[in-house]
């Protein structure tokens, strides 16, 4: 499953990714189908499976899910392939970012900026609304655990409204509530 | 403007006592993020520590999901440069990044031998529907912050639930949606934020044209 690239690809996979870190506007997940095209497509670096697996792997491990990029890398070429990967999709994107945020730290009380923030916040809400339905969807689909499932999501909902407990918890009993069948 | 209570919504109660506090602080709730890091992010730094407000998180997570990079990354960036500068914007993203790497890494190096146990797929079935869950009591959370908000209930609930609809619903890629319906909530909230100060303009111009009534409350054409 490791593999080695020689250096002058592996230069290659950080300067695709250099470029693709900048449209992954919205997540690095809306950059998904493109390095799909790359590494299993273009380059037949990776099997279908292979890269399923690594979007997977990410979604099932704590951290940002921007994961998945290095573990495509890791897949493709081992740690470096992972740092080549990761390094890639992060540098311009952070660079611009630092630059923006500072640029309207200093420019918060303007017209221009405000209505910014007013506006971004209802759609950023229904983004969080849909995040939530779409990671809930393939429990409502399943009918085997669906009572289960969906007790769980809402009990979770329930305790984060009204108490202060820290999600490890949670978690920790919806991985004992999975481990023995009961979601 | 309405009168929210302004101890939840403006300024932040809290501030990080250093960047090695922000690094563990960004680690912790990283390795928290199961299925994503946003909910737990919300809830440690917003409900436990007190370093944002609702309304600040919401802001910065706006700007966060319009630039280009992961949402959270960029989210974390701004806050560990806004209070320690670029050390305290790399104390944040390296703690959001390093320790999960570690795990992700391991993970897709032993993924071969763990995927036959039922009971590790069972279990991350459940860390799912958890995820879920934080997720959506979050987005019940920041329903809240837009009470102030200068668009108004009516224009609020309808770019919100465009936006459900369109990436829910009707799978639009995401960058779409946010820049059409991100366009779309900027141009509309610098209509109404032009109305407003027209208004208060107008008030301030001619103060002495019959007032009708003492004026209620606070007096919004006062200089100062």
């Amino acid at each position: 499953m490791m593999n080695t690239l020689p250096a002058s690809e592996l230069l290659e996979l950080f300067l695709r990714f250099l470029t693709l870190s900048l449209l992954s506007i919205g997540g690095a997940m809306s950059t998904a189908p493109e390095m799909h095209r790359y590494l299993v497509v273009e380059r037949g670096w990776l099997g279908e499976a292979d890269f399923t697996t690594a979007i997977a792997l990410a979604q099932a491990a704590p951290g940002p899910n921007v994961l998945f990029v290095p573990v495509l890398g890791f897949q493709v070429a081992g740690l470096a392939g992972a740092a080549a990967a990761l390094l890639g999709i992060l540098l311009p994107s952070t660079l611009l970012s630092l630059g923006v945020s500072r640029w309207g730290a200093t420019r918060r009380e303007t017209p221009l900026v405000r209505a910014f923030t007013a506006g971004l916040a209802p759609v950023t809400v229904g983004l969080t609304f849909a995040a939530g339905w779409l990671l809930a969807l393939p429990f409502i689909g399943d009918p085997t655990h669906r009572a289960g499932a969906l007790g769980l999501i809402a009990l979770t909902a329930l305790v984060t409204l009204n108490t202060r407990l820290a999600p490890m918890w949670m978690i920790a009993v919806g991985a004992a509530a999975g481990a023995l069948g009961l979601v | 403007m309405s009168a929210p209570a302004p101890a939840s919504t403006s300024a932040a109660p809290g501030r990080p006592a250093s960047p090695l506090a922000l690094f563990i602080a960004f680690s912790l709730l990283a390795l928290q993020g199961f299925g994503g890091v946003l909910a737990v992010a919300q809830r440690e730094l917003v409900d436990r520590r007190g370093w944002l407000s609702r309304l600040e998180f919401v802001e910065l997570y706006a700007l966060a999901q319009l630039l280009p990079g992961p949402n959270v990354v960029n989210l974390s960036l701004m806050i560990g440069d806004r209070y320690f500068g670029l050390r305290g914007a790399l104390a944040a993203i390296s703690g959001m990044l390093l320790a999960p790497l570690l795990v992700v890494l391991a993970l897709a190096a032993s993924y071969q031998q763990l995927a036959q146990y039922p009971a590790v797929a069972g279990a991350l079935r459940g860390m799912g529907a958890v995820a879920a869950g934080l997720i959506l009591a979050m987005a019940l959370k920041m329903l809240g912050t837009l009470r102030g908000n200068v668009l108004g209930p009516a224009l609020c609930t309808a770019l919100g639930l465009a936006t459900l609809t369109a990436i829910a619903v009707f799978r639009v890629p995401l960058a779409w949606v946010v820049i059409g319906l991100g366009l779309s909530g900027w141009s509309l909230a610098r209509w109404r934020i032009a109305l407003r100060d027209a208004a208060t303009a107008r008030t301030k111009d001619v103060p002495h044209t019959t007032p009708p009534a003492p004026p209620a409350g606070r007096d919004p054409g006062t200089p100062g």
